[in-house]
């Protein structure tokens, strides 16, 4: 029953098709061929991504790496940051509570924008669907302009805000 | 080719794992599967969506809305879409792929899916909560003009 509930998009739309095959049946019978062929697609590759999905979670320590993210670490900071981004696959706001956990471990503001840029947009298992889907001059150029584009947003914000606003920052994450 | 690659890649992981610590191991394929069968529901109706998409909506009006000639004006519309929505990219790419099929241009498809992944509207609150909102608007804001830049990168490069 609860398999039931989860899937009940996915067997209405299933229905759906079932009835559009009785009321037109080439029409009926191309979704279901576009639907095979998507789906036996996806069924390839899915594995391993999730494979490397579960690795990364179990073997990227990331309390022990964020207190190494201060102001002043350089660019081993930087690399580390966004190293933490892109071992990831959750939605954007699943970065939020890990952002707050550096901020309150001191990160640097910068390391921290850091890696919730590198998080939304240059994660492994991102990045591997994407070279499926759209090729890997697609994906492989994107990775790296956006590896750019989100070291550039950072420096910007970093400079844009003065120390008082940034101090402000920290305060709301400080333990009370 | 990405398939062979992809599948060398989580072997030699599993592998280098295994040899290191055994249960770690095991406890990455219970978090795989975990994963997998959480997401799993929603792939399911994607993939019909995506036979449907595919079988109703016609090429003509996805080149008319998306297409490589609309240029800027297509891009405008895309940056909306995925400044707005909050589609994971599991969902994402294949929808990319199938309006790219049916005849959307690199660029238009190519901001779309940079601004979904950099920019987040719906959750902006949250993030001001974490940051402030000046940090907000700048992040996102200058999200939202890089998502223009890749796609006229991506234009010349792939296109």
């Amino acid at each position: 029953m609860a398999a039931f509930k989860r899937y009940k998009w996915a067997l209405l739309l299933l229905l759906l098709d079932v009835a559009v095959y009785f009321w037109n049946q080439s029409l009926g019978i191309s979704i279901f061929m576009q639907t095979t062929d998507s789906f036996m697609q996806m069924l390839s590759f899915i594995p391993p991504v999730f494979i490397i999905l579960g690795l990364l979670d179990t073997w990227v320590p990331r309390e022990k790496v964020v207190s190494h993210l201060g102001p002043g670490t350089g660019i081993k900071g930087m690399a580390l940051s966004i190293f933490l981004g892109l071992a990831n696959a959750g939605p954007l706001y699943a970065a939020f509570p890990i952002a707050a956990v550096m901020l309150k471990k001191g990160s640097s503001l910068f390391n921290v924008i850091l890696f919730i840029g590198a998080w939304a947009t240059l994660k492994v298992p991102m990045f591997m669907f994407e070279t499926q889907f759209l090729g890997g001059s697609f994906s492989v150029t994107r990775w790296i302009c956006s590896l750019i584009g989100i070291s550039f947003i950072a420096f910007v914000i970093d400079r844009l805000l003065s120390d008082a606003e940034k101090e402000a920052i920290y305060v709301k994450h400080q333990e009370s | 080719m990405d398939i062979v690659f992809f599948y060398g890649l989580a072997a030699a992981g599993v592998l280098w794992s295994y040899t290191k610590d055994r249960k770690k191991t095991k406890q990455s394929m219970k978090k795989a599967w975990k994963a997998f069968d959480g997401i799993l529901p929603a792939f399911a109706v994607i993939l019909l969506l995506i036979g449907e998409i595919m079988a109703l909506v016609s090429p003509a009006a996805v080149t008319a809305v998306l297409g490589a000639n609309t240029g800027v004006s297509g891009m405008i519309v895309a940056a909306i879409i995925g400044s707005v929505a909050l589609i994971p990219g599991f969902i994402a790419f294949p929808l990319a792929k199938t309006v790219m099929d049916m005849g959307a241009g690199i660029m238009q498809v190519a901001v779309f899916i940079s601004a979904l992944m950099m920019v987040s509207v719906v959750t902006a609150p949250m993030e001001a909560q974490l940051f402030n909102r000046k940090v907000v608007l700048w992040r996102n804001g200058l999200s939202l003009l890089f998502s223009f830049v890749v796609a006229f990168v991506l234009g010349k490069v792939v296109g």
